[in-house]
């Protein structure tokens, strides 16, 4: 018999952005090491559910962390303490037996509240719109290999478009700034010879987007690589600074 | 009901697709701008279309359930994606994959199909590569490529192991540029749960906004539905907790065919189960067989620490019984082999319920680097999941339902036999036959949505594109009062039992009766079973709250009832199929080996089913004719 834990959830409870909320208190025991943070839930909604109380409402799809789709608070932090790891990552063995966890949906304003631990997070679709893409029509593609690029820039590319735009860098932001989000896709087009030709347009009209939806400006605390699930580095940020000029 | 005409070019498969390409009628741009397509769906298949259709100038009307279309399942497609460049040294060309493709699913797919996949593959890389993707490079700069299951050539592009995701971001971005551009209005949190046909031909659709809870109608002068698989029915899968058969089902209700819906794919790679309350299965891909070498212990039951078991007590079982491809062989044949070792004590793990996938070997040669950087994030995932250091131990690895091969009916030119309802990608039935080999979805799913949809929807709308129908036609109010009733029937049920614990069961039904391997009287006994079950939940089910607002409980309730229809159809597939083929194993038609025993006399042909209100389906079936290639056993001896 593998060991089982007991953990106390705090967790936000919030109809709709216009009601008030609460947190409120739920007490969950055997629960297996090997379960996931989502699994918990899952096991608490199943009691809700019984008792006819209203399940919690997360957002959830993929549970192997790269949709991008879960996301809240975990004791104060965006996905909790754990590194590059998304909610639907963190496992039970990795918290105390006993322990106190308290899960709240992330803070923004140009993230509204849907409901519970869920907010709407388009704004960050709106980015791209604004110009996160190579202007290339279907169909009229040169061959893929007749533009040669070297394995480290292709590699230095992919890591910054690994972003899944789950809005934890927004979160644990203070001026709950998109910058990290922005500068990765940034970074990933600028680093390749297809995004050169829109490179600097792109920049603007990205960073333009970004305010326009309501995000605060960077201010340089670092908190958004500290949480950022796929590790994308703060750097890119100042390298962004320098993209619009 | 119309009959079934596949509608394959006549004259040699070769070119097939060129030739039709110049005979389909076109439509002036002018006219295309009063056109609007309803696209539902935005994985690869779907986010390509609706952008390719898009560029063309239609308007186009995407609607997802997602809250982005970036989160759909294609995403966390891990291992790659084929095409036919004749790149590397080992001289690969269109009619290798072509033929790969059509042996790989044990001859149960359309040549003309196939190789037309082949022929488009290639573009589909450039496509991405001009969007920005950033595939894995050599150091000289070209693409690089990697082996996959069921080939021998290295013929796998990829970007480490997101190559899903990588591929629909591209396709995401060219979908946005089009929203911004004003030509695609994008419709998210949308559930679609009727189809609208006004005399035969698909209209429009009815969808829950799962945000208000409202029902909206759209209609178009086409549909097309790229709403990807349902290995869900079996609860425990690789796919993303909210992938669904709602969509097709609700098609397949409306007329349209549903083809061989017993074929699904069981991933011999995958992290095996744990808790009860476990709600997915983890996919490792199986890119790792590359240089991860399979085995068990020769010993049953053997508890020992598997670095301590010698080299003479190892049973690296797929290298000793498959020579020519050793762990390479395709996904059936892997879990099958894996299943049977397990049933006879010589599994390891819970249960005895799991086989090793080592990588010491592959690390001593090349390097724990170059490990690292192959397959990085793949084991870090595995790590976290298991708790387990894959650098250290060897993985612990078991089947799972992963692929749905089967699918709604489709044509040559992806429509369905509803016309004006076309369907893309893992909706549809079509190229992968019995089995699909590895990386051949995504080219499968970019095919249909770049290029072949792009022109098939255009040749059907040049003799179909009357005025739009309004929301107040009766077809609209009827099929809006349908999904009304049944929203209202499960709201209403209050019973006491959560949708979740029926869902669980008709899995373990399902990988039970209709798993790995089948048999008649394991088959009749699930369709007992199932129909029970369905009728326990329409008595039992508790959906709390109402049909306003957010309700996570009704969309799966709404779900669930449509898998236990689907799961029904799947066994009555799997049942009336009398021999094996690719992943459809029946224990009664096999050889002495103990491989599958196609029976190419009788079932040479694709399954199609018919919908009937409150009786039997109709079983329709597709002749294939192979003139390329010869129907051979496989062996991968
Ligand atoms: C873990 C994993 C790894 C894989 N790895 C590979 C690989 O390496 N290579 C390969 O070739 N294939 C791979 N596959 C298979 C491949 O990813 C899928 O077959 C393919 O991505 C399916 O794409 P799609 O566009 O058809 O559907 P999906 O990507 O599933 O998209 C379905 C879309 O439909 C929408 N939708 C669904 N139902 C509804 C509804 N009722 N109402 C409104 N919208 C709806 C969803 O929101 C979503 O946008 C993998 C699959 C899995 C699960
Ligand atoms: S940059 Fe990191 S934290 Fe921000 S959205 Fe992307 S993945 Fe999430
Ligand atoms: S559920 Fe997909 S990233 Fe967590």
């Amino acid at each position: 018999m593998t060991p089982t834990l007991s953990l106390t959830l705090r967790i936000w409870r919030q109809e709709h952005q216009q009601t008030k909320g609460t947190f409120q208190t739920y007490t969950l025991k055997g629960l297996s090491p090997d379960l996931s943070l989502l699994e918990v839930l899952d096991q608490l909604n199943d009691q809700l559910i019984r008792s006819d109380e209203r399940p919690i409402y997360f957002e959830h799809d993929c549970r192997e962390g790269i949709c991008g789709s879960c996301g809240f608070l975990v004791n104060g932090q965006a996905h909790g303490s754990q590194r590059a790891t998304t909610v639907c990552q963190l496992y039970v063995r990795e918290f105390q037996d006993g322990e106190t966890v308290t899960l709240e949906p992330w803070r923004a304003a140009a993230f509204p509240l849907i409901q519970d631990l869920a907010v709407e997070r388009s704004a960050l679709d709106r980015i791209i719109a604004g110009g996160g893409y190579c202007s290339i029509n279907t169909g009229q593609a040169p061959d893929g290999n007749a533009m040669l690029i070297g394995q480290e820039q292709a590699l230095s590319a992919f890591e910054t478009a690994t972003c899944i735009g789950c809005g934890a860098c927004v979160a644990s932001c203070r001026n709950a700034s998109a910058s990290l989000f922005t500068a990765a896709k940034l970074a990933h087009l600028g680093q390749l010879p297809q995004g050169q030709p829109e490179r600097r347009s792109r920049a603007r009209s990205m960073q333009a987007a970004m305010e326009q939806e309501g995000f605060g400006s960077c201010s340089s605390n670092l908190e958004c690589e500290a949480v950022c699930p796929k590790e994308i580095s703060a750097d890119w940020i100042s390298w962004m600074n320098g993209e619009a000029r | 009901m119309n009959a079934l005409n596949p509608r394959i070019p006549s004259g040699p498969v070769r070119d097939a697709w060129t030739r039709t390409k110049e005979e389909l009628p076109l439509i002036s741009p002018l006219r295309k701008r009063e056109l609007t397509i309803l696209v539902v769906g935005t994985g690869l298949a779907g986010s390509s279309a609706a952008a390719t259709l898009a560029e063309q100038g239609y308007r186009v009307k995407v609607i997802t359930f997602h809250d982005s279309p970036r989160r759909a399942h294609s995403v966390a497609a891990q291992g790659g994606i084929n095409a036919a460049r004749p790149v590397a040294v080992d001289g690969d060309s269109i009619s290798r994959l072509f033929r790969d493709t059509v042996r790989g699913g044990d001859f149960r797919a359309r040549e003309a199909g196939c190789h037309r996949l082949a022929e488009i593959s290639s573009a589909i890389i450039d496509q991405c590569v001009a969007q920005g993707v950033p595939f894995a490079r050599e150091y000289g700069g070209t693409l690089a490529t990697r082996n996959f299951g069921g080939s021998l050539v290295s013929r796998t592009f990829y970007a480490r192991g997101q190559t899903g995701q990588q591929l629909l971001y591209g396709a995401y971005q060219a979908l946005m540029r089009q929203v911004q551009l004003g030509r695609v209005e994008l419709l998210p949190r949308r559930d679609l749960l009727e189809l609208i046909r006004v005399d035969g031909v698909a209209r429009g659709v009815i969808c829950r906004n799962l945000l208000s809870g409202a029902l909206e109608t759209h209609t178009g002068h086409a549909v097309v539905l790229a709403t990807g698989g349902y290995s869900n029915v079996y609860f425990l899968s690789t796919n993303a907790l909210k992938s669904n058969a709602s969509a097709i089902w609700r098609a397949h209700e409306q007329g349209a065919l549903f083809a061989n819906p017993c074929f699904t794919q069981i991933h011999p790679t995958c992290i095996p189960s744990g808790d009860p309350y476990q709600s997915k299965l983890t996919l490792m891909s199986e890119s790792l067989r590359n240089d991860g070498r399979v085995w068990l212990p020769q010993r049953r039951q053997d508890s020992r620490d598997p670095e301590t078991i010698p080299e003479t007590e190892r049973d690296y079982f797929l290298e000793r019984q498959y020579p020519s491809y050793g762990n390479m062989v395709p996904r059936d044949v892997a879990s099958r082999r894996a299943r049977e070792l397990c049933n006879e004590g010589q599994g390891v793990g819970p249960a005895g319920r799991s086989i090793y996938l080592d990588l010491r070997d592959a690390i001593r040669e090349s390097g724990r680097d170059v490990i690292e950087k192959r397959y990085g994030n793949l084991l870090e995932m595995y790590e976290r999941i298991s708790g387990e250091d894959p650098y250290a131990k060897p993985l612990k690895i078991y089947p799972a339902p992963h692929y749905t091969m089967g699918g709604l009916w489709v044509d040559y030119h992806l429509m369905s036999s509803i016309p004006g309802l076309f369907v893309l990608g893992e909706a549809n039935f079509s190229e992968h036959g019995a089995n699909r080999l590895g990386a051949s979805a995504l080219m499968q799913g970019l095919a249909d949505g770049y290029f072949i949809a792009p022109a098939t929807v255009t040749a059907w709308l040049a003799s179909h594109s009357g005025p739009l129908v309004t929301q107040d036609h009766s077809a609209c109010r009827e099929a809006l009062a349908a999904a009304q009733t049944r929203i209202a029937r499960l709201v209403a049920t209050k019973g006491d039992t959560p949708v979740d614990q029926f869902h669980r069961q008709l899995g373990l039904t399902m990988i039970e009766r209709c798993g790995i391997s089948r048999d008649a009287a394991g088959l009749s006994q699930g369709l007992q079973e199932v129909r029970e079950l369905e009728q326990d939940f329409h008595a039992r089910v508790r959906i709390p709250g109402g049909a306003e607002g957010p309700n996570l409980e009704l969309e799966k309730g709404l779900r669930l009832s449509d898998f236990f229809g689907l799961a029904q159809l799947m066994l009555r597939d799997a049942l009336a199929r009398e021999e094996s083929c690719g992943a459809h194993f029946r224990e009664e038609h096999q050889t002495p080996e103990g491989e599958a025993q196609r029976d190419d006399e009788h079932f040479a042909h694709i399954a199609a089913w018919e919908y009937q209100d409150g009786a039997d389906p109709l079983r329709h079936s597709e002749p294939l004719q192979f003139t390329a290639l010869q129907p051979s056993t496989r062996s991968y001896r």
